[in-house]
């Protein structure tokens, strides 16, 4: 549940440092029962500063259902991220995949690891070396969104791209 | 027959305790549905039972009750209690519709310990199918309950009874994740691994002394191999770059099959139980994940998306040419074999629900046996009359147990909590 809603926090960080207008990702409520832990230094504040045009601070691809492959409006993303590990070579980058919960658990952890290495080999493509990314999964372990339906799950059937420091 | 029994598993038991601590929060079972033919069998309390710090007679009953195959006729009203067969009305226990009955005798030894002394009777030809007298402590009183009952069982049904067997499982409370030992019956809970991350998959050594499991605890899924009578969480035995899980032991337990992705996508992998002398075994630019040995160590079915979806395969140990076992859906995962390697029970999607089948892998028929909506992470009881898996009430995961056949169903869960994953461990040595 923290978690869920650090990431939440971490999401609204994120969009809200964008240049552009962010999409309707749903705001973290302020009234929040538990005080979230503490952020710290909020990763907006990291010096992974956005070169113009190009947006490092989106950090998630999304997937339909038992599926892996990425869709194209994901493209301008990696292609970002995978220009600035390209020139970045002492950055390292961890690439968790999620899934929604239905199905084998185990297969799960799979289909998580197929996704992140979808999201890796993008980035080498972009330029990004082997050594710079890490794919992983989390299968259905570590949802962000817990309710039983087809908004949670789409949330939940995700990779995300952390880089060194921030998990 | 009386014979003195000190048991293996009692010792066993013991460790657990020495490691652990008892988990508060116990499984409760529901039964639901009951098997076709139960023997009707009276189980009287036991002459002097009181000097025992609980009943045992009562867990005797509850056990053989809870396998489906007994029925439990009423005793009250028998006064003195019979402890020898001479002292048996069997005109009455035969009026009372009791096929058979257990009687039997309690009492503190001088150094202290306990003795039971119990005989089971054939209430229809009057005489003893057998009888065994057990020392123990006070703290082994379930167990020796459950040895009872497993004996009783055998000798009325033919096959081995499963009730000093125990049971691990995921318990999640909370941000808190605990990997726990049960009885089957769900008591006597004990806490191998308790982790503010994702514990999963645990997996029995054939001797019942080890315990494979994957931990997220390093923000990924490592895969760890945990004596039982060990006090800290050894080195991982698999830690490798992407991610280490789905461990499945060797019927010999001198190998485990897991899957790794250091070399690209999820493949199996075969090591010795430290992690040393690692293959690979399967070769394939699909997913191949979820690795269970044939009893005998000859084969292991896996779970592959090769052919498109998720469906399950078998191929040689040693290697070789995969073989595909289900063509029916587009999902088909989570392969176990029975015991008596005659049954492959495996979760489906159908309709968007996900069942639990069983496969005759002889004739190649499938049924399936229950109607859940998310039920998975089937387990055989050793010996093999009923399939532990992993379901849900209200959203919230439980456990349940339905006999091979489908006809006999039982929850287990805790209040507030999530459980799933469960694992039976094996029968244990006498």
């Amino acid at each position: 549940m923290k978690k869920t809603l650090f990431s939440a926090l971490t999401l609204v960080l994120l969009y809200g440092c964008a240049s552009t207008p962010v999409e309707p990702e749903k705001p973290a409520e302020p009234s929040v029962q538990t005080p979230a832990p503490p952020v710290a230094p909020p990763l907006a504040a990291r010096p992974v500063q956005p070169a113009p045009q190009v947006d490092l601070t989106k950090r998630s691809v999304f997937y339909d259902y038992d599926k892996y492959d990425i869709k194209d409006e994901y493209r301008p993303v990696l292609q970002a991220h995978g220009k600035y590990l390209a020139e970045n070579r002492g950055k390292k980058m961890l690439i968790q995949g999620n899934c929604d919960e239905r199905g084998s658990r185990e297969y799960n952890i799979a289909l998580g690891q197929r996704r992140a290495e979808g999201v890796k080999r993008m980035l080498v493509l972009m330029g990004a070396t082997e050594t710079q990314v890490e794919p992983v999964s989390l299968g259905e372990e570590k949802p962000r969104c817990t309710d039983h339906n087809e908004g949670c799950w789409s949330q939940n059937r995700r990779s995300d791209m952390l880089y060194g420091g921030e998990y | 027959m009386l014979r003195p029994l000190m048991t293996r598993p009692a010792k066993f038991l013991a460790a657990l305790l020495f490691v652990t601590g008892a988990a508060q929060a116990q499984l409760t079972i529901e039964i639901i549905g009951s098997g076709a033919i139960q023997i009707p069998i009276a189980v009287l309390p036991f002459a002097g039972e009181s000097v025992l710090p609980q009943s045992i007679t009562e867990i005797i009953e509850q056990d053989l009750s809870r396998s489906g195959r007994f029925r439990a006729i009423f005793v009250g009203g028998v006064n003195p209690l019979p402890t020898e067969i001479a002292q048996v009305n069997f005109p009455e226990w035969k009026s009372r519709l009791a096929d058979a009955m257990v009687i039997g005798q309690a009492q503190r030894l001088p150094d202290g310990k306990l003795e039971v002394r119990f005989r089971l009777l054939d209430v229809l030809k009057q005489s003893q199918i057998g009888g065994i007298a057990f020392t123990f402590t006070a703290a082994q009183t379930r167990l020796t309950a459950h040895k009872i009952a497993d004996f009783i069982y055998e000798k009325m049904t033919g096959e081995r009874g499963v009730f000093s067997t125990r049971i691990a499982y995921i318990v999640k409370q909370g941000p808190r994740y605990e990997l726990r030992v049960a009885d089957a019956d769900g008591q006597n809970a004990q806490s191998i691994l308790i982790s503010s991350e994702p514990i999963m998959s645990p997996a029995w050594s054939p001797d019942g002394a080890r315990m494979a499991y994957v931990s997220f605890q390093n923000k990924k899924p490592i895969l760890f191999v945990q004596n039982l009578s060990a006090s800290k969480q050894p080195a991982p035995v698999a830690n490798y770059r992407g991610s280490n899980s789905a461990p499945a032991w060797a019927p010999d337990g001198k190998q485990l099959a897991a899957v790794l992705t250091k070399d690209g996508t999820s493949q199996i992998y075969l090591m010795s139980p430290d992690g040393t002398n690692l293959r690979r075994l399967t070769s394939s630019q699909a997913i191949d994940t979820e690795p269970f040995f044939t009893p005998d160590g000859q084969s292991i079915y896996f779970t592959s998306d090769r052919g498109g979806s998720p469906q399950i395969y078998r191929m040689p140990a040693s290697g070789g040419e995969p073989v595909r076992m289900t063509f029916e859906g587009d999902y088909n995962v989570s392969p176990r074999v029975s015991p008596d390697g005659k049954i492959l029970a495996y979760i489906s999607r159908v309709s968007g629900r996900f069942q639990l089948m069983v496969m005759d892998l002889e004739s190649k028929q499938v049924q399936a046996l229950t109607d859940g909506q998310r039920d998975e992470s089937p387990s055989f009881a050793p010996n093999g009359r009923i399939i532990l898996y992993a379901s849900d009430v209200d959203s919230r995961g439980v456990l349940a147990a339905v006999s091979s056949d489908g006809r006999f169903r039982q929850r287990l869960g805790i209040q507030a909590a999530d459980v799933r994953e469960p694992s039976w461990g094996p029968f244990l040595g006498n």
